[in-house]
């Protein structure tokens, strides 16, 4: 399969900005849509809409249907039963989410107990923990990364104490681009009786993703970072464990019945799913799910690695540029590369090579105690989606070169 | 010194004359490397502009009923952006700064073709001479 076939499922690589094509290369913040995913949310719109789970005409069948299809579909896709998967908003959502119902269940925390978290997290990752140790008098230990953007698991051990309840830990970090060794993480965890959530919401699109093989208890990720409509997340959960959690929000779907004397709630994963669903957006999943295993193509896979190999020698032998997220085998990194050009402030680099049309991303993005850890302000990020050519990786080797040209 | 007027008009005139962003950025790059030195000791955390993605210090000092600033930043583009600011206001009175509308930034395109999160910064450092103008006012 060739990548102009697959381009032309994505109308916004047609675009240009300020008279220049479009190179998108923020792909880790939001990935572009291809058209089968806005036909799934356009016939939800305006052919399918009906209010899911509770009445019988025919439309509100259909939707359900799709909804509850788009859940079957996500649940094939990470080696998870359907009823593992709880719909959320987007990873914030069900980090967060989760951070409440755990803080919430009977037995898991009690004061001073410990969240380990990894280095590496975006603040999705800190801040929903940093809340609940606040309202629960918990202390959250950090997981170090070494100077190569790895974690260390001899590091791992030695953090674990009897009082270690969870540990959370990225995926893939969304500035190092660095596969941390989750199965390993979660075996070591799991000696201890640690629970551990994985972030996947950069994993979830460059990995094939099989929750069981990861060994973690939690998987969380958003729909719109792999091709899926806006406002969309999956919060995994093994079965026992989400069937332990107390409820997040109240109302709709998530209730058993309701009196006044008490209420009882509903099983997993329709427990967590309160109000009104995003009725257009989660079946967006579907097709979301085949355009991602159709750029798993082999041809497309081989081009990926040529891009990411030319990206990666173009960056390291430029004497100016650090790059951040360095592992020992390339087959740990996912193509998103995070640097800084001595001489160049990333946000003067970042406006210049807008304006030769190239979208990257600049700042913190997200992960202030990581630009902490590596001692800078900021950073420049691009990051690749497999629809991205080597033509446009090459004008964004050129461009760069340019831009810390006239910077200097 | 020329008008505040005469002196806006000289930057709109200036940026006329480029057809490209790329251009522009180029001038205000000029603009910022030859910014006049800001002490390392003025760089202090209540002298930074909030809402800037970039770090932005911005100091006044006032001198016969004259406002003159200085600034600085760690971004070269951003730094020329307040360059270019401060030689349009500074050394003129509390009162005829806190006066006026800012309108040149909008003439010259800047706010339009700076990403939100930047254009906010530019707001910022407009609100920031604002307000230490609307300070000294007598």
């Amino acid at each position: 399969m060739k990548q102009s076939d697959i381009r032309k499922e994505f109308p916004q690589l047609e675009q240009t900005v300020y008279s220049r094509p479009l190179v998108y290369l923020d792909n880790a913040a939001t990935s572009l849509r291809c058209r089968s995913v806005v036909d799934k949310w356009e016939e939800m719109s305006l052919r399918l809409n009906s209010n899911l789970h509770r009445a019988v005409h025919r439309t509100a069948n259909l939707a359900t249907r799709e909804f509850e299809d788009a859940r079957a579909a996500v649940g094939g896709f990470i080696g998870a039963d359907a009823g593992e998967i709880v719909f959320t908003s987007g990873t914030t959502q069900s980090v967060n989410m989760l951070a409440f119902c755990l803080g919430e269940q009977p037995g898991i925390f009690a004061p001073g107990d410990e969240i380990l978290i990894a280095e590496c997290e975006h603040h999705s990752n800190i801040v929903p923990w940093q809340l609940l140790a606040e309202r629960k008098g918990l202390k959250i230990k950090v997981l170090p990364v070494n100077s190569k953007g790895e974690l260390p698991l001899e590091i791992l051990s030695g953090s674990l104490s009897g009082r270690t309840k969870l540990c959370c830990v990225a995926q893939v970090s969304n500035v190092l681009g660095v596969v941390n060794p989750v199965r390993e993480i979660a075996d070591i965890c799991h000696a201890n009786g640690t629970l551990v959530l994985v972030d996947g919401a950069q994993g979830i699109v460059h990995l094939p993703v099989d929750v069981k093989e990861l060994g973690c208890d939690f998987y969380a990720f958003s729909g719109h970072k792999m091709y899926a409509a806006t406002g969309t997340g999956v919060l995994y959960g093994r079965r026992a464990l989400l069937e332990a959690l107390p409820p997040f929000m109240g109302g709709g779907e998530m209730i058993g019945s309701v009196s006044w004397a008490g209420t009882t709630y509903a099983d997993p994963p329709h427990r967590f799913e309160a109000g009104t669903q995003n009725i257009a957006g989660i079946p967006t999943f579907k097709p979301a799910i085949e355009m991602v295993k159709t750029l798993r193509d082999k041809d497309i896979v081989a081009e990926n690695e040529r891009i990411k190999s030319f990206i990666s020698d173009a960056l390291s032998s430029n004497p100016d540029v650090t790059l951040y997220g360095l592992p020992d085998s390339s087959a740990r990194k996912i193509p998103l590369f995070s640097f800084s050009v001595a001489g160049a402030h990333h946000e003067d680099l970042a406006l210049i090579m807008d304006k030769m049309g190239i979208a990257l991303r600049s700042g913190q993005m997200c992960a202030e105690p990581l630009m902490d850890r590596f001692g800078v302000t900021g950073m420049l990020r691009a990051s690749f989606a497999p629809y991205n050519t080597m033509e446009e990786a090459e004008y964004f080797v050129e461009c760069l070169h340019k831009a810390v040209k006239m910077l200097k | 010194m020329i008008s505040l007027e005469d002196a806006k008009a000289a930057v709109v005139e200036e940026f006329s004359m480029f057809d490209e962003w790329l251009d522009k950025y180029e001038y205000l790059i000029d603009l910022g490397k030859k910014l006049e030195m800001f002490p390392v000791e003025h760089k202090t955390d209540d002298k930074l502009i909030k809402g800037c993605q970039s770090r932005v210090w911005l100091d006044v000092e006032v001198q016969d009923g004259k406002l003159l600033f200085t600034a600085d930043s760690d971004a070269i583009i951003t730094k020329g952006i307040i360059s270019l600011l401060i030689s349009v206001y500074s050394g003129r009175s509390a009162e005829e700064i806190a006066g006026d509308n800012f309108d040149f930034v909008e003439q010259i395109g800047l706010r339009e073709n700076l990403s939100p999160t930047r254009a906010n910064g530019l707001a910022s450092m407009i609100d920031t001479i604002k307000r230490l103008a609307a300070e000294n006012v007598r």
